[in-house]
C-alpha cells in the first residue's frame, strides 16, 4: 500500500478544518443541526471523499462508483459539506441546508442530493443495508466497495448487529464499516447510557476484521481503510477513537452539543478556535 | 363450508406464489429473494433450490432482511424479501417506510400467512392491521390476491413494477375466483360479476365468499355486482365510484381489521362523493383466537357467507330509506 507523503496529509488536515468550518457555520445559519457528531468525523469524512472512494462529481450515479451510507445520518451537514467540497454540487448550496425547497434535506436524501447513496437518519440501518449492497456488487461481478459510518451510540440498535451477522455469513470483504467511537450520545456518555465495551471484541466474534485508531489522526485512518482492502476474507470495521465536538473546547465531550445550535458569539469562539488549532 | 368435496382452489396461495416465482426467476436472473428461516412456510423454498445463488436466508430477523433488500435493489437487484405478515408488515415496518417508501427504493415484500390464515398459531402469527400500516405510506402499493393462480401472475406484474410493493398472501387455499382471463393491472378492478342492486367490493379470500354471497342473494331477487379490489393502493376510485352511482349501495369485504383496511380506504373514496351507503365486513377491533381451521374462523370473526349477505340487505335497506327520505 503506497506511503502518503506529508504533503498529502497536510492537505487532508486543511480539507478536516475546512469541513469542520462549513459544517458549524451552516449548523449556525440554520440554527439547528448536530455540532458533536459532525466535529468527530471530519477525518474520517476527508479520509473518505478526498482519499479512498472512487468516485466521480460528474457522475453521481455511476454504476462503479465506491458506494458510502451515512448510517449516522444526522451528521449531515458534515456530508453535505464533503459533497460540496469534492464537487458534487456548489458550496454556496450549502447556506440552503434545510430550507423547504433546499436539496439538502435536514438529513440525507438520495433522491434529492447528488452524491448521496442512500437516504438515512434514524439509525441502524448502515450495515444491514450495506450488506446488500456488498451482495449486489459481488452477485453483478462489480469491483465497487461499500462503505459505511455509524456512531458507537448507534451499536446500541439491534439491527446493527442482525446486519454485521448477516455481512459476516456471506463474508463480505468489499464492507467497510467505521464507528465514529466517541463515546456521546444525546443523553450523555454511551458508557453509562448502554455500555457497548468491549466493542471490538464484539465484532470480532461475529467474524469481522478489527482495526483500532485514532480517528483525528489522519494517516492512521487512511492506512486502516487501505488496510482493509487487503483482507479478502471477511468485512471490517475500523473502530475510530474520537472525540465529540473535536477542535471546538467547549463543545468536546459534551452530550448537549449532540444536538444544538451554536449562538452567534458561541459560532464566533469555534471559528476562532478551529483556525488557530494546528494541524492534526 | 362444510361440504365433503372441498370447494377451495386446489393450491393455496403461498405454493401458487412460490411457484411462480421459481418459474419466473429462470426467465429473469435481476430477481432475487430473500427469506427470514420461513423458506419453508412461504415456499420461497422452490426458488432456493433451484437458484441458490440469489437465495439469501438472513435468519430471524426481517428489519434486517428489509434493509439487505434495499442495498441489493440500489445496487440494481429486484429483490423480493419474504416472511410472515405479521413480522415485516409489523417488526420491520420502520424499515419499509424509511429505507424502503421514502428513499423509493424497488423491493417486493412478500408477506405470506396474512389475515387470519395462521389460524392454528393464533393472534400473535395474525396479521389483521397490516393493510392499513402499508396503505398508510406513501409510496407503497399494495396487492391482495384472491387465489392461488392469482397470486402466481402478480409475479411478473410486481417484479416488471419499478417501485415498492406490499403483496400480502394467505397460507391456506382460498374459494377459486374465475378471473384467470382477465389481465392483471396494478390498480385496476376486476369487475367478476355485474349487478344493479348492490356491490360488493373485496380482496385476498373474501372474493371467493362475496361470488357466493352473490349466488345467494340472486336467489332472492337481488342482483349484486362483484368487483375484486385486488389494489388497496392506488385504489381504483373510478371503478369504485361508477358501482357507487350505479347500485347506490355497497359492501367491503376483507380478512382484515375494520380499522384502516379495504373498507376505510372505500369509505375514504366515497366521502362526500357520493350518496351511496356503505357497509363494511371485516374484523373487529379485537385480536381473534386460534381455531381449527382457517374457514370457521373467518366465519368466527363476522366474515361470513351470511354477514355478506346480511350487510348486502343493510346497504340496500338504508340506501332506500335515504332515497324515501329525500324523495
Amino acid at each position: 500500500m503506497p506511503y502518503l507523503p506529508e504533503a498529502k496529509i497536510s492537505e487532508l488536515e486543511a480539507l478536516a478544518r475546512q469541513l469542520r468550518l462549513d459544517s458549524l457555520a451552516m449548523i449556525h445559519r440554520r440554527q439547528a443541526g448536530h455540532p458533536g457528531g459532525c466535529l468527530s468525523a471530519a477525518e474520517i469524512l476527508v479520509a473518505l471523499y478526498f482519499h479512498k472512494l472512487r468516485v466521480d462529481p460528474a457522475r453521481p450515479l455511476w454504476p462503479e462508483r465506491d458506494r458510502f451510507i451515512l448510517s449516522k445520518g444526522h451528521a449531515s451537514a458534515l456530508l453535505y459539506a464533503a459533497l460540496a467540497r469534492r464537487g458534487f454540487f456548489p458550496v454556496e448550496d450549502l447556506e440552503c441546508w434545510g430550507e423547504l425547497n433546499c436539496h439538502l434535506q435536514g438529513h440525507p436524501d438520495r433522491l434529492k442530493t447528488a452524491g448521496v447513496d442512500m437516504t438515512t437518519g434514524l439509525l441502524g440501518h448502515g450495515v444491514a443495508i450495506g450488506s446488500g449492497l456488498a451482495l449486489a456488487a459481488r452477485m453483478g461481478g462489480m469491483d465497487y466497495r461499500v462503505y459505511v459510518l455509524l456512531g458507537d451510540g448507534e451499536c446500541q440498535a439491534g439491527v446493527v448487529w442482525e446486519g454485521a451477522m448477516t455481512a459476516a455469513k456471506y463474508r463480505l470483504c468489499n464492507l467497510v464499516a467505521i464507528v465514529d467511537e466517541n463515546d456521546v450520545q444525546l443523553d450523555g456518555l454511551v458508557h453509562e447510557i448502554m455500555p457497548l465495551a468491549p466493542l471490538a471484541d464484539k465484532w470480532r466474534a461475529l467474524g469481522w476484521a478489527t482495526l483500532e485508531v485514532n480517528g483525528h489522526n489522519l494517516r492512521q485512518v487512511v492506512e486502516a481503510l487501505d488496510t482493509a482492502e487487503e483482507i479478502h476474507d471477511r468485512p471490517t470495521v475500523v473502530l475510530a477513537r474520537t472525540t465529540k465536538g473535536k477542535g471546538v473546547s467547549f463543545m468536546e465531550n459534551q452530550a448537549r452539543w449532540h444536538g444544538s445550535a451554536p449562538s452567534t458569539e458561541q459560532y464566533q469562539r469555534a471559528v476562532d478556535e478551529l483556525q488557530r488549532e494546528p494541524h492534526g | 363450508m362444510s361440504s365433503n368435496e372441498s370447494p377451495m382452489a386446489k393450491m393455496s396461495m403461498r405454493e401458487g406464489f412460490g411457484r411462480a416465482l421459481l418459474e419466473y426467476g429462470g426467465h429473469n436472473s435481476k430477481v432475487v429473494v430473500l427469506d427470514v428461516d420461513t423458506s419453508s412456510s412461504t415456499m420461497s423454498k422452490y426458488f432456493a433450490d433451484r437458484y441458490p445463488a440469489r437465495f439469501f436466508n438472513v435468519g430471524i430477523a426481517e428489519p434486517c432482511m428489509v434493509d439487505v433488500a434495499v442495498g441489493m435493489a440500489l445496487g440494481g437487484w429486484i429483490p423480493f424479501a419474504h416472511s410472515f405478515a405479521a413480522l415485516i408488515g409489523l417488526r420491520a415496518l420502520e424499515q419499509v417506510r424509511t429505507c424502503v417508501c421514502y428513499a423509493r427504493t424497488n423491493v417486493k415484500l412478500v408477506a405470506g400467512y396474512a389475515g387470519l390464515s395462521d389460524y392454528k398459531d393464533g393472534p400473535t402469527h395474525h396479521a389483521v392491521t397490516d393493510v392499513a400500516n402499508m396503505r398508510a405510506l406513501p409510496g407503497m402499493t399494495v396487492i391482495v390476491p384472491g387465489d392461488a393462480q392469482e397470486a402466481g401472475r402478480w409475479v411478473p406484474v410486481v417484479a416488471e413494477y419499478d417501485g415498492p410493493v406490499y403483496i400480502r398472501l394467505s397460507r391456506a387455499a382460498t374459494l377459486p375466483v374465475p378471473n384467470e382471463s382477465m389481465p392483471l393491472r396494478i390498480g385496476e378492478a376486476l369487475a367478476l360479476r355485474s349487478g344493479g342492486d348492490v356491490a360488493l367490493l373485496a380482496h385476498g379470500a373474501m372474493v371467493g365468499r362475496c361470488l357466493l354471497a352473490a349466488d345467494r342473494l340472486a336467489g332472492d331477487g337481488v342482483q349484486a355486482r362483484v368487483l375484486e379490489l385486488h389494489t388497496v393502493k392506488p385504489l381504483d376510485g373510478q371503478a369504485v365510484l361508477a358501482a357507487a352511482e350505479e347500485t347506490g349501495a355497497m359492501v367491503t369485504a376483507e380478512e382484515h381489521s375494520v380499522v384502516g383496511g379495504l373498507g376505510s380506504a372505500v369509505a375514504e373514496c366515497l366521502c362526500g362523493r357520493t350518496g351511496a351507503t356503505l357497509e363494511r365486513v371485516g374484523i373487529p377491533d379485537t385480536f381473534a383466537r386460534t381455531a381449527m381451521d382457517a374457514d370457521q374462523l373467518l366465519d368466527a370473526y363476522g366474515l361470513s357467507v351470511e354477514d355478506i349477505c346480511a350487510a348486502a340487505l343493510r346497504a340496500m335497506r338504508r340506501e332506500k330509506q335515504i332515497s324515501l327520505k329525500e324523495g
